[in-house]
C-alpha cells in the first residue's frame, strides 16, 4: 500500500472518482439536451454539467469541474447516481446523498465542494426551458428555512443569484426572516454564505 | 516507491550530524540550572549550543534566548511592545507588513481586536514591501516596525538592512523573522541592524519545538514566560537541553554551509523553474524573480486547482503545499499571494516547492516526469 492510500484524508471512494473520475465530459462532440453551470474559478469550484434526456429519463450526462479532490469526486459521484434516474428523481438528489455514497467528507469541505447536484438542477431547469415545459419538480425541492415568515431555501438562493440581497441586512429586509423567533438565523446565514460562494457574488 | 520531499519550507528532515549530536547529548539529563556536577553538564551543553547560534547570527551570546520556536519567539516581542504600551509608553503604533507568517498576523489581528493600533505596509507585485509606503507610515508613535526577512509561501526577500534604517530614523525598534531565512542567506544582526530577531531550528535541518531570539543587548524586553530565572529570567521553564544541543549543532551547520547551500538549492530552483516553463503553458511564477529564498518555488497553474494538484503529486511520492483555499479549510486563498495583488483564481491554483539541502537532481526530473500531465489531465477535466 502506498503513502497515498495510508490515512488520506478523504476515504478510499473519494480517492478513486478523484484518480479516475468517471463520465467526464472530454468528447466535444457530446450533444446536450440540457446544461447547467454553478460556482466560479474565483470561488475555486466551478462545475458544469451536460444531460442527454430521453422520456423524462437522464441516459447519458457529462461533466467537468474546477476545483479540489473532493469537488471533482463529488461529481463523478453524482454523474453515476443521476444516469439512469428521472428528471423527477434526479431533482431530488442531494449533498447529503452524494457524500453519504463517497462515504463522507470532511466537514469543511461539504458544504463547499459538493455542488454536483446544484448543476444538475440547473442543468435539468435549461432543459425544461428549452423544451418550453413547466418545472414541476422545482417547488417541491422548495424547504422552509424561517416557519415564521415562510421562507424558503430557494426564495433566498433566488435573491442571492439576483443580487437583490447582497447583505444579510437586505436579505432581512425583503423577507423579514428571523424577526419574529430568530430560531433561523444561523442557518440563513449558512445558506446566505453558501449562494454567495456558488453563485461568485 | 519513489519519495520526493520538496515541502522544506514547512519543515526539513533532520541532518544526520543533527540527529548524532542529539543522540549523544541523552546522556547528559540534568536540569540545566542545577548546580551539582549533572546540571552543570548540561549547562555546559546549552551554552555551546547558544554561542553556536549566536555566532550564526553575528550575536553575543547573552543575546540569544532559547524560545519553543519561531512562534514563541514572535509572540515574545509582540507582546513586550504591548507591556511598553500599557506601561504608558509615547510610542503606541506597531507596523508591520499584510504578508507576515501568521505568528505575526494573527498576533496583530488579536492585538488589534483590543485597540492597539497597527498598520500594514503593503508589497508590490512581486511580494516586496513597498519602501515608499512604510516611509509615509511612520512617525514618532511607532514603536515597532516588524518584517519578515523572507517569505515562507513566495520566498521573496525584504531589504531588511534599508527596513532598520527607516525605523530606527524614526525611533522605533525593528525585528525581524527570520525563520525562513536562516541557512539560506546571511544572518549577521549587527550588519542587519534589527533589535529582535526570530529563528527556528526545524526549518534548518535541526529538531522541532525549538527556536530562538535574537535580543540586542540594550533593547527594551520582557519575559513572555514567567517564572523559573532561566535566561537570566528572560524566559522561564526548564531547559530542553537535547533539543539546544540539536539546534546548535543546526546553526553551526547552517553558517558554515550557507554559500554552498545557497547556490545548490538556487540551481535547483532554476532548474525546475525553467522545466515547469518549458513543459506546462500558461504558467505564472509568484515572488520576486531574483531576491527570492534559493529553494523557493511557488507556481500557478491557470485551469487547476491546488489541493487537486498537491493530492496527484503525493499519489506519486511528491510533497508539495499550496495556497488554495480548499487546502486550508476556509474560503480565501492565501492571503500572501492575494496581497501581492494575484488574481484569486490564480491564487487558488498556486503550488509551491521549497526544496532543501537533501534534495538532487533527480528528484527535480522525476517532478518535471509527473507533474505535466497531471497538470493537463486536471486542465481536461476543469471547466477552462
Amino acid at each position: 500500500m502506498s503513502e497515498f492510500t495510508k490515512n488520506w484524508v478523504y476515504t478510499d471512494t473519494v480517492k478513486e472518482h478523484f484518480m479516475n473520475p468517471k463520465n467526464v465530459w472530454e468528447d466535444e462532440g457530446f450533444k446536450a439536451d440540457g446544461f447547467g453551470q454553478v460556482g466560479s474559478m474565483a470561488c475555486g469550484d466551478q462545475m458544469r454539467v451536460g444531460i442527454q434526456v430521453k422520456d423524462d429519463r437522464i441516459i447519458d450526462l457529462k461533466w467537468q469541474t474546477y476545483g479540489c479532490a473532493s469537488a471533482i469526486a463529488s461529481t463523478s459521484m453524482m454523474s453515476e447516481m443521476a444516469i439512469g434516474l428521472t428528471l423527477s428523481e434526479a431533482y431530488h438528489l442531494t449533498p447529503a446523498m452524494i457524500t453519504e455514497r463517497l462515504g463522507g467528507l470532511p466537514q469543511h469541505k461539504f458544504h463547499c465542494s459538493v455542488l454536483g447536484d446544484k448543476a444538475l438542477r440547473a442543468a435539468i431547469d435549461d432543459y425544461l426551458a428549452k423544451q418550453n415545459r413547466d418545472n414541476p419538480y422545482r417547488a417541491s425541492v422548495a424547504k422552509v428555512i424561517c416557519e415564521c415568515k415562510n421562507v424558503t431555501d430557494q426564495r433566498i438562493e433566488e435573491l442571492v443569484k439576483t443580487k437583490q440581497a447582497t447583505t444579510l441586512e437586505k436579505l432581512r429586509e425583503i423577507t423579514e426572516y428571523g424577526t419574529v423567533c430568530g430560531k433561523c438565523q444561523f442557518k440563513v446565514q449558512q445558506l446566505f454564505d453558501e449562494y454567495k460562494h456558488i453563485y461568485n457574488v | 516507491m519513489i519519495k520526493v520531499y520538496m515541502d522544506n519550507n514547512a519543515t526539513t528532515q533532520m541532518a544526520p550530524e543533527v540527529v548524532v549530536a542529539l543522540n549523544e547529548s541523552y546522556g547528559s539529563y540534568g536540569n540545566a540550572s542545577s548546580m551539582h556536577a549533572f546540571g552543570r553538564e548540561a549547562s555546559r551543553a546549552v551554552n555551546q549550543a547558544r554561542h553556536q547560534v549566536a555566532l550564526s547570527l553575528g550575536a553575543q551570546d547573552d543575546e540569544v534566548i532559547f524560545t519553543s520556536g519561531g512562534s514563541e519567539s514572535d509572540n515574545t516581542v509582540f507582546n513586550l511592545c504591548r507591556d511598553m504600551i500599557d506601561a504608558g509608553a509615547k510610542r503606541t503604533r506597531i507596523i508591520t507588513s499584510t504578508i507576515e507568517h501568521p505568528a505575526i498576523i494573527e498576533t496583530c489581528a488579536y492585538l488589534q481586536k483590543r485597540g492597539y493600533r497597527i498598520d500594514y505596509a503593503p508589497v508590490d507585485q512581486t511580494g516586496k514591501i513597498r519602501l515608499d509606503a512604510l516611509q509615509d507610515m511612520l512617525g514618532d508613535d511607532v514603536l515597532l516596525v516588524s518584517v519578515m526577512a523572507g517569505n515562507n509561501e513566495t520566498g521573496t526577500i525584504q531589504d531588511i538592512v534599508a527596513i532598520s534604517a527607516l525605523a530606527h530614523r524614526h525611533g522605533a525598534l525593528m525585528h525581524t523573522d527570520a525563520v525562513q531565512a536562516v541557512g539560506k542567506m546571511h544572518i549577521d544582526v549587527k550588519a542587519w541592524g534589527v533589535d529582535y530577531l526570530s529563528l527556528s531550528a526545524h526549518k534548518f535541518y535541526g529538531p522541532k519545538g525549538i527556536g530562538a531570539l535574537f535580543v540586542r543587548k540594550g533593547a527594551p524586553f520582557e519575559a513572555f514566560m514567567k517564572g523559573g530565572h532561566q535566561e537570566g529570567g528572560r524566559r522561564a521553564g526548564t531547559y530542553n537541553t537535547n533539543a539546544i544541543v540539536g539546534m546548535g549543532k543546526a546553526a553551526e551547520m547552517a553558517s558554515a554551509e550557507v554559500d554552498h547551500e545557497k547556490t545548490l538549492l538556487w540551481n535547483l530552483r532554476e532548474k525546475l523553474r525553467r522545466g515547469i516553463e518549458a513543459s506546462v503553458s500558461g504558467v505564472v511564477v509568484n515572488g520576486h524573480p531574483v531576491d527570492c529564498l534559493p529553494g523557493t518555488l511557488n507556481v500557478s497553474f491557470p485551469g487547476a486547482e491546488g489541493e487537486s494538484i498537491l493530492l496527484m503529486l503525493d499519489y506519486y511520492g511528491i510533497a508539495v503545499s499550496t495556497g488554495s483555499a480548499c487546502a486550508t479549510g476556509s474560503l480565501e486563498p492565501s492571503y500572501v499571494l492575494l496581497a501581492s495583488g494575484l488574481d484569486v483564481e490564480l491564487a487558488h491554483g498556486s503550488i509551491r516547492f521549497s526544496l532543501g539541502r537533501y534534495n538532487t537532481e533527480a528528484d527535480v526530473d522525476y517532478v518535471l516526469e509527473k507533474l505535466p500531465p497531471i497538470i493537463a489531465r486536471l486542465r481536461e477535466i476543469s471547466t477552462l
